[in-house]
């Protein structure tokens, strides 16, 4: 019984970052839907060729490039920023769990979750 | 081919490859690599990048519904979260610096690999005797619901455990895929764990492994919008109808067909390779 006690504040702040996950895959993905109907509705009679790999224009490729394209209304802007706000849900989990294993002063583990935040900020900002 | 009808096309096939991967529980991109590859002629390296994305999706969209049931050990995926996310960017690296031949050819025997695992029983055998001692001072042990209320477990070989899950986010991060099967093998094998805690617990980091390698991919110009759109709606959709669906019975039979599938991509994959840069 006590053990379940101990448990249960715990789950509860499991199941708040498990509906923030969720709720940041559903506004992403939302957001990517969006830009792929003003994609397709300018550019849907392209032809369309993958087979030969080109570096994409450097504005779609960082985060500053990326909202400015997208708040103009551009398709690909838009859909490049679903999918950075699809990266940012996970980084996001990351970066609640320091404080909610700060909360539980428990020091250890918010130096191993701030190890796993800086090497997701490094990936994300760099470049 | 216009750029709708591609649209439609992906989109339809990452339907089918997000609800054939939960199904299994292989996930999407150990299919929708070679789909795309092999099928629309994409550029490797422009299907990793797409495939990565949706990993992400799958993951995330998955995890509340894990942890409702309350299995996920936090801190056994924090911890071994170092490994996957160093890792992940090792191969994220590897992958900018590799020719797509050779990276056809890898992925081609993780395919085979990954089959090999999945079509082997599970087996589980708890750490119930003597815990890692780093898993004491790292508080891992833990307790999980089961039908007769919270049962603790222990966890065994950390640092083996922990080694092995920088093998996995290595291949995620190269390949641009969840790399599911070795998580799970890494905790059900070395270090122990109840399945329904390592299957949770390796749902809770593929996400975050994604993520540190496509922070990457998208830096350097691998992820495009008009592709990845389609396949990350694609395989959101099927994975989500995939975990709702229990064939019971049919599973084993799906199971079987999609070991035979993936067999059969594995080798198009390692063939492609070959002819494509490798033999010549």
């Amino acid at each position: 019984m006590n053990k379940t006690e101990q448990q249960l504040p715990n789950h509860e702040m499991e199941l708040v970052l498990g509906n923030l996950l969720r709720a940041g895959v559903i506004i992403a993905a939302a957001t990517v839907f969006l830009g792929g109907i003003i994609y397709l509705l300018r550019h849907g009679f392209a032809v369309a060729d993958y087979s030969v790999f080109q570096h994409e224009p450097s504005y779609l490729c960082n985060v500053q490039g990326i909202v400015d394209n997208a708040s103009t209304f551009h398709g690909r802007g838009l859909i490049q920023l679903g999918l950075l706000l699809l990266i940012a849900t996970p980084v996001a989990r990351v970066a609640l769990s320091i404080f909610e294993f700060a909360r539980k002063r428990d020091t250890l583990y918010v130096i191993i979750t701030l190890i796993v935040f800086c090497i997701l900020l490094y990936s994300v900002m760099r470049g | 081919m216009n750029t709708f009808i591609f649209t439609i096309l992906i989109w339809l096939g990452s339907i089918i490859a997000g609800f054939l991967g939960s199904l299994t529980g292989l996930g999407g991109g150990i299919v929708i690599i070679p789909l795309l590859t092999l099928v629309f002629g994409v550029d490797i390296r422009y299907a990793i990048g797409a495939s990565l994305v949706s990993v992400i999706a799958t993951s995330s969209g998955a995890a509340a519904a894990y942890v409702k049931e309350g299995f996920s050990n936090i801190r056994v995926g924090m911890f071994l979260e170092i490994a996957t996310t160093v890792g992940a960017l090792v191969g994220a690296f590897l992958a900018l610096r590799l020719s797509t031949p050779i990276i056809a050819v890898i992925f081609g025997l993780v395919l085979m690999h990954s089959a090999y695992i999945s079509s082997r029983p599970r087996k589980e055998s708890l750490c119930l005797t003597k815990p890692d001692r780093l898993a004491n001072i790292l508080k891992m042990n833990g307790t999980y619901p089961t039908l007769e209320g919270l049962k603790s477990y222990n966890v065994c070989s950390v640092p083996l455990g922990f080694g092995l899950m920088f093998i996995a986010g290595t291949v995620s991060g190269l390949l641009g895929i969840g790399s599911g099967a070795v998580k799970v093998l890494a905790m059900d094998q070395a270090m122990r764990l109840p399945f329904k805690v390592s299957t949770a617990t390796s749902n809770f980091m593929i996400g975050v492994t994604a993520a540190a390698s496509a922070g990457i991919y998208l830096n350097k110009g691998y992820i495009d919008p008009g592709l990845t759109m389609p396949v990350m709606l694609g395989v959101l959709l099927g994975s989500s109808l995939g975990a709702r669906h229990l064939f019971g019975a049919e599973t084993k039979k799906l199971r079987i067909i999609f070991g035979i599938v993936i067999f059969v991509l594995a080798v198009e994959m390692i063939y492609s390779g070959l002819k494509g840069g490798l033999l010549k």
